[in-house]
């Protein structure tokens, strides 16, 4: 603003600055409570008053990546004794872990958070790197009617999942690609490449030309140029892309609700599947849900300066 | 030949005269992704499109009939819908306009200078990177009756927000607004940012009152960025499935979405619902061509 500062004004910054703590503490809030609620003792996740200081424990995640049953009688103590401290912890809650011989059963939210890291790379890869050629393509080549063709590649993007999932769902089931890995990829490569395309072309557009002519008059083909010279210039979009498409895969849930219920299911449609009848046990819930947004929350972080171009389809940079 | 090739100092056709041409590079970057496009969204468009004028039905195995435009013309009388509808209305008005409200006004605080303003401004935009369906979830804890900490801090006794018929819709599009206020704010400060400092200073030097300043310069030059955040953000309310699907069961927050997953994967009435997946799909992509003119007219300056 002005170099003039009256105090008046020098008083609305202090108000506004506390003003944005405020409102930043009040967004960050739900998120605290399901992080909080993930480390925290059974009775203490649905204590009236709610309960924001506790001592931590990591017994939801014991519990959340076993199989248990409710135990009828009293553990014996020297069972108890000889076992490890995470099985000590189960027995505490008056359960007992299920074991085929020695090997602990696991629950299913290991199988589920793999299928949503399979798919979501996968998919990922093959979404950007067919995105990256179409946007050079788009970026410097002439090509007839090229606004109405990316406007066709932006709209795929906006169609509604349920929408596009009621014939998938048909034409998957006449195939056998439902409750599969690939059936799911495809749709989120379907998904995701429109908005790779346009991100990546807003990417290519800011590398200068002049690059690659430099190239091709020192002798590379065209291709080589691409891969010598655009490809390492794009380096960063490149990979501000891919964290997006994975994002946006691994977030997805009304295509893998739809398409999948058990060998391909992934953590979203997974997660609020526990909740079942009676009084869910939402520290287990909050330990599922903590460590699926985890590596959300890190490349949130990662991708701080492109998240503008992201959500806006790489159309306004900073 | 080759020598006429050298002398010729267009850089492209001397790479061609070596390599692959240029229109077969294009050719090979731009094709693939189309037909893949074509093939996995406008085929099956196509396809549904066939059965919406017919009375299929996925889970039985009797042959299908060709009904015309029956379904259309039931799906266009009955209230059902139409109630639907109207919900999806009142949610996209409250949720977009909660969230106009609140991400500008979260911009306008934070387009001054204070320290940590990086940061902050990045554990703001968390909510929106976040599963809507898996958070959603969470809110129901947060808002339970019994034990849930937002009516304990407001006070609100045991009122139960989700399964209140009158305050479901409401308490998904106050988490909406929770989830997406952050990406109005985060174009909001773009556009903040673009407005020219000497503006502010020669209102300033003529003593324009805050209210003049911002009525006459911010506004204005924001306007075109918030526009393209409003069109944006009613098409994806417009959409909404998971995070309402996940939070509430009440039949007084069932959006359309909500509606066509029913129809087509609970009550299986497959035609009927391709029918109403074309009645949706064209207002989206109504919507869709309005926001992509904005994008490109604010691209353009």
């Amino acid at each position: 603003m002005a170099a003039v500062r009256t105090s008046s004004e020098v008083a609305f910054n202090r108000a506004a600055i506390a003003a944005v703590l405020v409102a930043t503490l009040i967004f960050l809030a739900p998120i605290y409570w399901i992080a909080s609620t993930a480390f925290k003792p059974k009775e203490l996740a649905v204590s009236v008053p709610p309960t924001v200081l506790f001592e931590p424990e990591v017994t939801p995640f014991v519990r959340l990546f076993t199989k248990r049953v409710q135990m009828q009688k009293p553990v014996d103590p020297q069972v108890y004794e000889a076992a490890p401290w995470w099985e000590k912890r189960i027995y505490d809650g008056g359960e007992r872990v299920l074991k085929v011989g020695k090997d602990v059963q696991l629950s299913q939210y290991p199988d589920r958070f793999m299928n949503s890291l399979i798919v979501a790379v996968i998919s990922t890869v093959l979404a950007v790197g067919m995105g990256t050629f179409t946007a050079y393509g788009f970026s410097r080549f002439k090509i007839a009617g090229e606004a109405d063709l990316l406007f066709f590649i932006l709209s795929t993007r906006m169609l509604p999942p349920v929408v596009v999932a009621i014939p998938m769902f048909l034409m998957y089931r006449m195939v056998g690609l439902n409750d599969s890995h690939i059936g799911l990829i495809i749709l989120y490569v379907a998904f995701n490449l429109s908005f790779s395309v346009w991100l990546m072309k807003g990417f290519m557009d800011e590398i200068p030309k002049e690059y690659e002519e430099a190239a091709l008059v020192d002798g590379y083909t065209r291709m080589q140029a691409f891969f010598k010279i655009v490809l390492p210039e794009a380096a960063t979009g490149i990979a501000a892309t891919a964290v997006f498409c994975f994002i946006t895969a691994w977030n997805e849930y009304a295509f893998a609700l739809i398409m999948t219920n058990r060998r391909a299911q992934t953590a979203p449609p997974f997660i609020p599947s526990q909740i079942g009848s009676g009084l869910p046990d939402w520290t287990t819930i909050a330990a599922g849900t903590f460590l699926f947004l985890l590596p959300v929350a890190i490349f949130t972080f990662l991708l701080r300066n492109h998240l503008l171009r992201g959500v806006t389809f790489g159309a306004i940079r900073k | 030949m080759a020598s006429v090739a050298l002398t010729n100092l267009d850089p492209a056709s001397r790479a061609a005269a070596r390599g692959w041409s240029d229109l077969t590079i294009r050719n090979l970057f731009i094709i693939p992704t189309l037909v893949f496009l074509i093939v996995f969204n406008i085929f099956p468009l196509i396809y549904s499109l066939g059965y919406s004028f017919t009375n299929f039905a996925a889970n039985r195995t009797e042959p299908w009939q060709f009904v015309g435009l029956q379904n259309y013309r039931e799906l266009l009388s009955d209230d059902h819908i139409w109630s639907n509808f109207v919900i999806t209305a009142k949610y996209v008005i409250v949720s977009v306009a909660g969230q106009m409200v609140v991400g500008f006004g979260l911009a306008l605080l934070l387009n001054r200078s204070f320290p940590m303003k990086g940061l902050i401004t990045t554990l703001l935009l968390l909510p929106m990177m976040m599963s809507a369906a898996v958070v959603g979830l969470f809110w129901q804890l947060l808002y339970s009756p019994s034990w849930g900490p937002i009516n304990y801090v407001f006070g609100l006794g045991d009122f139960a927000w989700l399964s209140n018929p009158d305050s479901a819709l409401y308490a998904v599009a106050i988490t909406d607004v929770w989830m997406w206020s952050p990406f109005v704010m985060l174009l909001s400060l773009a556009g903040l940012s673009a407005v020219p400092q000497h503006l502010y200073e020669a209102a300033a030097i003529d003593r324009a009152g805050w209210w003049y300043t911002f009525t006459r310069i911010t506004l204005p030059l924001v306007s075109p960025i918030l526009l393209i955040a409003l069109i944006f953000r009613t098409m994806e309310a417009f959409k909404t499935f998971d995070i309402a699907y996940t939070m509430t069961t009440q039949p007084t927050a069932e959006l359309i979405a909500i509606r066509l997953y029913k129809q087509a994967f609970q009550q299986w009435d497959t035609g009927k619902s391709c029918a109403l997946a074309y009645i949706v799909l064209i207002m989206v992509l109504a919507i869709t061509n309005l926001y992509v003119k904005y994008l490109n007219k604010v691209k353009e300056r």
